[in-house]
């Protein structure tokens, strides 16, 4: 009988200062060679989970953890993180801030370099290392250059070279275009099935994963865990993938993991919805125009000459792979980066030749980062000054939040919010100026399901106000079912435009799940195929 | 010979600012000169009108005649100043500090990781600070003021605590400071180091001040330097950390460093022989004379040239 590689009995984990425990009796063992996702909602201590799995809490972070992790076959009770980095690997939340050397090889020796192994030795893993992630040829490269997806697997590199037997991955995806995603993912597979390592990942974007997923972990708002086969437990938990949706709309008894599961049930059962009819997207009156806008950082492009019109009331989705230009055109219409051509918000107003004050009247971005935008110490103080900053009626920002329905403790402080609270008063901030073009930049990033929704009805009532509404996103189920109309960048141009429903069944890089599962019915949401098989 | 050898990596693009640095001190140094400078010597270039400054203010005279001797005197000064900065700057622009730095004794290495992570944060802070201005606009508040720099500096220094943090908790999980022996080192191994330190400095004190202590000063740089030495090895034994890769130090190397000491050995020689060749008199005014030894330190200095190859443009793999 093997012993399993992990396992936690009893394990409960409180913050310092803190009124509740994060973790609470937590009891589950996993076994050798399984792929383990920790799923859960924003601020339920996923995070935490993962850290208790190499001794980063509490030796790293505080608190005090009362019961026994064991981690192939030692406790962390008596071991320190750094004593157990040649048993655990543990990846963070952003690689490149756990970056130390400036190029690719020195950082997978580094790890190694720490253990004292003898040269010889470190160079034999280097090379097997960069050849199991498939990077071999960017060994020289400066870190700084590669793209998202490449310094993923470069820090999955850097851990793996001390050749632990378990691998933690804190939201390994969660920046990533859905090409890089793919890649990493396929990297991790790789290491479960041929290497044979213990997987255990947090994630937020379920659909990516769950099919490859042997365990799942779910973190519940109480701070228990309840592990199982995962068809099973995402029939019950508080985090819905789509397919998970799908399950519990048709009552299915299980979950089916993957789209060519689901998508042979379906056939098996012969279901067939009706295809939806949508309203035509009103073409008028234009909200935005962008003529032949241009933007370059130096000798390089990153607009091309693009022409584009959006029409006020309707959301548009813009999407392409990281790097394709959608952040250089946000914030080229808000005036943020300087740029070429026209732009015109609202018919009259070019908010590039305003000053700040007056540009966000008409045209409100939402940064990737939103924290950018905050630096007073309570929610409260942002929300006054965010009045005082637009002069509007004091209590205005205060009245956008709760009609955001965020109910945010006026004396919390800003950083200590979660992703989506924090999005919130970031949104509620800017649309204080009641801007006619609200854009926003990546806004999903660290969203649960239940966030994105609550975002995708606050999104369209915005749009039902007669704003324009343009959102840069990845997140293929999101535009899916937020966006009237899809843009498609890639490399600085436009590469397809038209309604929602028409380029997302067009191609499957950009359908989401459910559309794969009922191809060729052009359905888009699980509400759609319920509605159509009514 | 450091524009052939340098590479294209951010640190060595600076030397342009070395040079606009001292170009800038040559500048100055030449205009007090002209401005405020005691009219010495007969070749008069041009006259400034004068004015003298009441005896309150020292008497100082400023303008006057600006005279070709005392315009050379401060340019010969300069110069000094001005080849110590690009020498400074060549160094700097030649030499990866990463690279640099892992060759520093192992006893030091804790030092040297918190250089490195230094080298690191800057940028970072400059990339923050960018990006947080950037976003500043979309507030739409005031742009000037105390507010303004309050609201750039909160959020950039909350950005650099959560990367040091996540740094600091990526580096624990890869095993830092893991085969560090613990406990306070052996008390000789102490008394080595510091005894050795401060014999080197009262060496480097003594040599630099007086000419009569030269053997006693010789001496207790010998003893210290060894003293040090031997510290330092024993020291890095408490380590376990290895190095993955570390620059060999070749032939070619020493040849390169032979080249440097060899030119100022043939400088140092050629002040011994003709001090006037290598000092030219500014009173009377005279042009310097080209000695013939100058040409052997030219050649001296260049022969790194053929010894160090040129860098080699980064390799470019096919994009994954």
């Amino acid at each position: 009988m093997i012993a399993p590689a992990i396992v936690l009995d009893d394990v409960t984990v409180t913050y310092p200062d803190a009124a509740a425990p994060a973790l609470s009796h937590v009891s589950f063992a996993i076994e050798e060679g399984d792929l383990c996702v920790v799923v859960g909602r924003t601020g339920t201590g996923k995070s935490t989970l993962l850290g208790t799995l190499n001794g980063l809490v509490p030796h790293f972070t505080g608190g005090t953890l009362a019961g026994t992790v064991t981690v192939a076959g030692r406790t962390t009770r008596a071991s320190r993180p750094r004593d157990l980095a040649d048993a655990v690997g543990y990846v963070g939340q952003n690689p490149v801030t756990g970056f130390v050397t400036d190029n690719v090889s020195d950082e997978i020796a580094y790890g190694m370099e720490q253990l004292g192994l003898a040269p010889a030795a470190m160079r034999k893993r280097v090379e097997e290392t960069l050849d199991l992630l498939g990077i071999a040829q960017l060994r020289h490269r400066p870190l700084l250059d590669l793209s998202g997806g490449q310094q993923q697997r470069v820090a999955i590199a850097a851990v793996l070279a001390a050749q632990p037997r378990v691998l933690i991955l804190d939201e390994p995806t969660s920046a990533l275009d859905p090409t890089a995603a793919q890649d990493v993912l396929g990297a991790i597979t790789t290491l479960v099935h041929e290497v044979g390592l213990t997987v255990v990942l947090a994630e937020h974007r379920l659909e990516r994963v769950i099919h490859a997923a042997d365990t799942i972990a779910w973190v519940t708002p109480g701070g228990t865990v309840e592990v199982g086969d995962p068809g099973e437990i995402l029939l019950r938990c508080d985090v819905t993938p789509p397919l998970a949706d799908l399950a519990r709309a048709l009552g299915w008894p299980r979950v089916h993991r993957s789209v060519r599961d689901a998508r042979r049930h379906v056939q098996r059962l012969e279901l067939t919805p009706a295809a939806p009819h949508d309203p035509p997207v009103p073409a008028e009156p234009v909200g935005l125009h962008l003529g032949d806008l241009s933007v370059s950082y130096g000798r390089t492009r990153a607009v091309n000459g693009v022409t584009l019109d959006f029409a006020a009331g309707t959301v548009t989705g813009l999407m392409g792979r990281n790097g394709a230009g959608k952040s250089s055109l946000l914030w080229a219409v808000q005036g943020g980066v300087p740029s070429a051509g026209d732009v015109l918000a609202d018919g009259t107003v070019d908010p590039r030749a305003l000053p700040p004050a007056d540009a966000r009247r008409a045209v409100s971005l939402v940064p990737q980062t939103a924290a950018d935008l905050l630096y007073l110490p309570t929610v409260a103080r942002e929300l006054e000054q965010a009045d005082a900053e637009t002069g509007a009626e004091p209590g205005t920002a205060a009245g956008m939040l709760a009609r955001l329905r965020s109910a945010l403790p006026p004396d919390a402080d800003p950083r200590d919010l979660s992703e989506g609270q924090r999005l919130s008063l970031v949104l509620a901030i800017q649309l204080t100026a009641s801007p006619s073009v609200v854009l926003l930049d990546e806004p999903t990033r660290g969203l649960d399901y239940a966030m994105k929704a609550r975002l995708r009805g606050i999104l369209r009532t915005l749009a039902a106000e007669g704003r324009t509404i343009v959102v840069s996103t990845h997140d293929v189920e999101f535009a899916a079912s937020v966006a009237d109309r899809l843009v498609v960048m890639a490399d600085g141009d436009v590469i397809a435009d038209g309604p929602t429903r028409e380029i997302a069944t067009s191609s499957p890089v950009f359908a989401p799940q459910v559309t794969k599962v009922f191809a060729p019915t052009p359905v888009l949401t699980v509400a759609e195929v319920a509605e159509g098989l009514r | 010979m450091v524009l052939l050898r340098r590479t294209d990596a951010p640190w060595a693009r600076s030397l342009g600012v070395y040079f606009a640095l001292a170009g800038f001190i040559l500048a100055i140094r030449l205009f007090f000169q002209v401005i405020m400078g005691a009219g010495i010597g007969q070749t008069v270039l041009f006259r400034l009108p004068e004015l003298h400054l009441p005896a309150w203010a020292a008497g100082i005279r400023l303008g006057g005649a600006v005279t070709a001797e005392a315009l050379a005197y401060s340019l010969y000064d300069a110069l000094r100043l001005v080849v110590m900065l690009v020498c400074l700057g060549a160094a700097n622009a030649l030499a990866n500090p990463r690279r640099a730095l892992r060759s520093v004794p192992a006893a030091l290495y804790d030092a040297s990781v918190a250089v490195v992570i230094a080298l690191s944060v800057a940028p970072q802070l400059i990339e923050s600070t960018q990006r947080i201005r950037r976003a500043r606009r979309l507030r739409g508040g005031a742009r000037t003021g105390w507010t303004a720099v309050v609201a750039v500096v909160i959020p950039v220094i909350a950005d650099a605590v959560d990367r040091s943090l996540a740094l600091a908790a990526g580096m624990e999980a890869r095993g830092f400071g893991r085969t560090k022996r613990d406990g306070p080192p052996p008390r000789s191994l102490t008394a080595a180091l510091v005894g050795g330190m401060m014999l080197l400095v009262l060496g480097a004190f003594l040599l630099l001040n007086s000419a009569d202590v030269v053997a006693t000063a010789v001496a207790c740089l010998a003893v210290g330097a060894v003293a040090v030495g031997l510290g330092l090895r024993a020291a890095g034994r408490r380590q376990g950390v290895t190095r993955y890769r570390p620059d060999p130090w070749t032939a070619r190397d020493t040849g390169i460093v032979a080249s440097g000491f060899a030119a100022a050995a043939v400088v140092i020689v050629v002040t011994q022989l003709n001090f006037a060749a290598v000092h030219p008199s500014t009173d009377p005014l005279s042009w310097p004379a080209l000695h013939p030894g100058f040409l052997a330190a030219l050649a001296a200095c260049l022969a790194p040239l053929m010894l160090a190859p040129a860098p080699q443009p980064v390799a470019e793999g096919v994009p994954a």
